[in-house]
């Protein structure tokens, strides 16, 4: 009777706006994984001994690992050889000193991608890391976080420039040995970022990177290391896109932590990676290691809104090793047209009086299949642990799932641990309540959704909270008929 | 201003209403009272375009709109308001911004300029003042964790602003206290005007106290078998609906 007749029930494709390739000159190395490959991209960086062997040593046990099997999502296997571990924007001469001499293609792209790397992002105060397949091509505000002696660039700069700082602190959060995934990384990781905050250092402004696959058949393989010195405080954001291409193309980042004594770290997230389209059809597979470490008061915060990806695998962590450490996740995975996302924390308890808490809101859309996976681990001398989880599950239409996994593993008898769950379907009352109002079906279910998101998106740095809302409508246009 | 004429509808194959004719003029109240299952529900439910009622003949016409041919966005826009017989919970959607957002469609749709949140918050507390309510519902989410007279009242507050040609209220009364009840009447009264007309769904005599028709029908079995004015009202309080229904047969 009514052009709505199964409101919930249709999708169809909506525009993924970040889509576009770059038409630029790239050097890339030959699909294949090898020691000549480890060796090229560590030769390419002039890395010192000790990192090619660390490399090597993570190849070596990566040959004996096996992928993972016990994630719920589902794919073909992905074969190692043949991905090209290796590309970057071909540089002219000695490569660019500064913004200035950067290519103009890559500055257009960042600009078209909302990420001005030039004067405007001097009005927007916040410092940004581009990393562009392999290479990171520039960081904005050096000088005047350095004023603060904040180190901020690229993790291929920062082993040049600060070879003490990343030998000392790098794999000490996430061994190379640690997991199939982030053992490749280990051996093949080409670029990411770096940040250093000095003893008793308040960041001065918002750090962020911005990642940007654009290569064929590449895989991108970024670590990131953020130290925060005894009682220093930093709020990060990474953003990731990529073109729209059939074939599945790899991601599989590492994000080590480490937070001293008294110190914070902020960690935001907003992924809308490809996300392959309604037959699952390419997009990215986002295989990622993420975890942090609290000494003594410090506190780690992750807060990711996931959107992008044909599969996200990813469980941002938190060891906290020092008496009275905080660790938070709060987390928005979206699933829509065919994604699978299977993600969530650990929240390992060692000292004593730690406390974690756990926000996850998983939406599915379409066919998409989203799982929260959790640990809360409380150890035997870490008296006083409090956790408290809360997970919720939004479905909108029939064909999609939600699954969660806690796990639980107490063994300290002074342990309090707090779960909910609750799944939700939107319902065809809510969006007729929106729709007797005045509103259009699709504002409908943006503003449920929005809603259901609202604890985490108050955690975001407010700029990216308006960002992440914007992102979340655009991932579920077309989600009603 | 609403001309219903022979409307048919039904879920599935199950016809329930089976030729409804009312007429309503701005300026008028209008009751439609019947039994438990006489299609009370479905009739605002038609009038509103909820899914998943099939139209299976006639005609309802709003000034010269054919309402059956729009969605139910552009019938809200055109001036329909529904008041539910259960408000729905929209957890996280803060109240405020949700009325906003439905009072600027309208006022788009209208041609008028949208509101800002100064010029709404402004508009909205003054209506709340009018009937009596306390501001802390601006800032709850929509109807969540609202008890069944909160709810009820909501619906009122959000009539009022969005001034709509026609209201129909299903079954606002039940559940409401007496206190409730009268906010709730006191609503519709200060709505009625000259260019507006509202449709009030009842099962009961009780809220007729409140709000006085200007015509009552008894709607049975899908059709409207017996038109009146308030007196009617009282007829059933004291007869019942049974003798009408004997009279039908």
């Amino acid at each position: 009777m009514s052009a709505h007749t199964d409101t919930i029930d249709e999708f169809v494709a909506s525009d993924y706006k970040y889509g576009f390739v770059t038409d630029i000159e790239s050097e890339s190395l030959e699909p294949g994984l090898n020691e000549d490959v480890v060796r090229f991209i560590s030769a390419k960086k002039n890395e010192p001994e000790w990192l090619l062997e660390w490399r090597l040593k993570a190849l070596r046990h990566f040959e004996k690992m096996e992928s993972p099997t016990w994630p719920h999502v589902k794919y073909p296997p992905v074969d190692f050889q043949d991905i090209s571990y290796y590309s970057a924007p071909k540089k002219k001469g000695d490569g660019p000193k500064s913004l200035d001499e950067v290519d103009p293609k890559l500055l257009e792209t960042y600009e078209k991608l909302g990420v001005p790397l030039h004067e405007r992002a001097r009005l927007a105060g916040v410092a940004v890391d581009a990393v562009f397949d392999s290479e990171s091509i520039g960081t904005t505000f050096k000088e005047d976080l350095a004023r603060a002696g904040v180190i901020f660039c690229s993790i291929s700069e920062a082993v040049q420039e600060h070879p003490e700082l990343v030998k000392k602190y790098l794999g000490t959060v996430v061994p190379y040995t640690d997991n199939f995934y982030a053992t490749l990384n280990s051996a093949v990781f080409s670029d990411g970022s770096f940040v250093y905050i000095p003893k008793g250092t308040r960041c001065p402004m918002e750090l962020s990177t911005y990642f940007r696959i654009n290569a064929a058949n590449t895989g991108q393989f970024e670590r990131t290391l953020i130290v925060a010195e005894e009682s220093s405080h930093v709020s990060y954001l990474e953003g990731c896109t990529a073109p729209m291409r059939d074939e599945n193309q790899l991601h599989a980042a590492v994000v080590e932590l480490v937070a001293l004594d008294n110190a914070e770290i902020k960690y935001s997230t907003v992924q809308n990676w490809y996300p392959g389209d309604e037959e699952g059809r390419g997009g990215i597979y986002n295989f990622v290691t993420k975890r942090g470490i609290c000494k003594t008061n410090a506190k780690i915060s992750w807060t990711q809104v996931e959107t992008g990806s044909a599969i996200t695998w990813k469980y941002p962590s938190v060891i906290l090793q020092g008496d009275n450490s905080i660790g938070e996740f709060y987390s928005v995975a979206l699933t829509n047209k065919a994604q699978q996302a299977d993600t969530g924390t650990k929240m390992v308890h060692i000292g004593k009086n730690t406390r974690s808490t756990i926000v996850s809101k998983g939406i599915s859309a379409g066919r998409g299949q989203n799982s929260y996976r959790g640990l809360v681990q409380v150890g035997k001398k870490a008296t006083n642990a409090r956790n408290f989880s809360q997970c919720d599950s939004l479905l909108i239409g029939d064909k999609c799932g939600a699954h969660t996994f806690p796990y639980i593993e107490a063994k300290n008898p002074s342990a309090s641990i707090e779960h909910e769950a609750t799944t939700s379907k939107i319902g065809e009352d809510q969006i007729f309540y929106c729709n007797q109002r005045g509103l259009e079906p699709q504002d409908a279910v943006n503003m449920i959704v929005n809603g259901f998101c609202k604890e985490v998106f108050r955690e975001l740095p407010m700029e990216f909270a308006v960002e992440a809302q914007k992102l979340l409508d655009v991932s579920l246009e077309g989600s009603v008929g | 201003m609403l001309e219903i004429k022979n409307l048919q509808a039904g879920i599935e194959d199950k016809p329930i209403l089976k030729g409804i004719d009312l007429s309503v003029n701005a300026g008028e109240v209008h009751a439609i009272m019947g039994p438990n299952g006489s299609g009370k529900s479905t009739l605002a439910s038609v009038l509103a375009g909820r899914d998943g009622y099939d139209v299976t003949g006639g005609k309802v016409l709003l000034q010269d709109d054919d309402l059956l041919d729009l969605a139910p966005e552009e019938r809200a826009r055109e001036g329909v308001f529904l008041a539910f017989q259960y408000p729905v919970e929209i957890p996280g959607v803060n109240s405020a911004y949700f009325l906003r957002s439905a009072v600027n469609e309208i006022r788009k749709h209208r041609g008028e300029e949208e509101l800002d949140a100064m010029n709404f918050l402004k508009a909205v507390k003054a209506k709340m003042k009018e009937l009596g309510l306390s501001e802390d519902f601006l800032k709850r989410p929509v109807n969540a964790g609202f008890s069944g007279g909160e709810k009820k009242r909501n619906e009122i507050l959000q009539m009022a602003m969005l001034n709509p040609k026609l209201a129909v209220l299903d079954e606002t009364d039940s559940g409401l206290d007496i206190d409730a009840l009268r906010i709730v009447a006191d609503g519709v009264n200060r709505l009625k005007g000259t260019d507006n007309a509202q449709v009030v769904i009842t099962h009961y005599q009780r809220l007729l106290d409140y709000i006085v028709p200007d015509f009552v029908h008894v709607l049975y079995d899908g059709r409207i078998i017996k038109s009146g004015d308030k007196t009617l009202a009282h007829e059933l309080e004291e007869k019942g609906y049974d003798w009408l229904i004997r009279d039908a047969a």
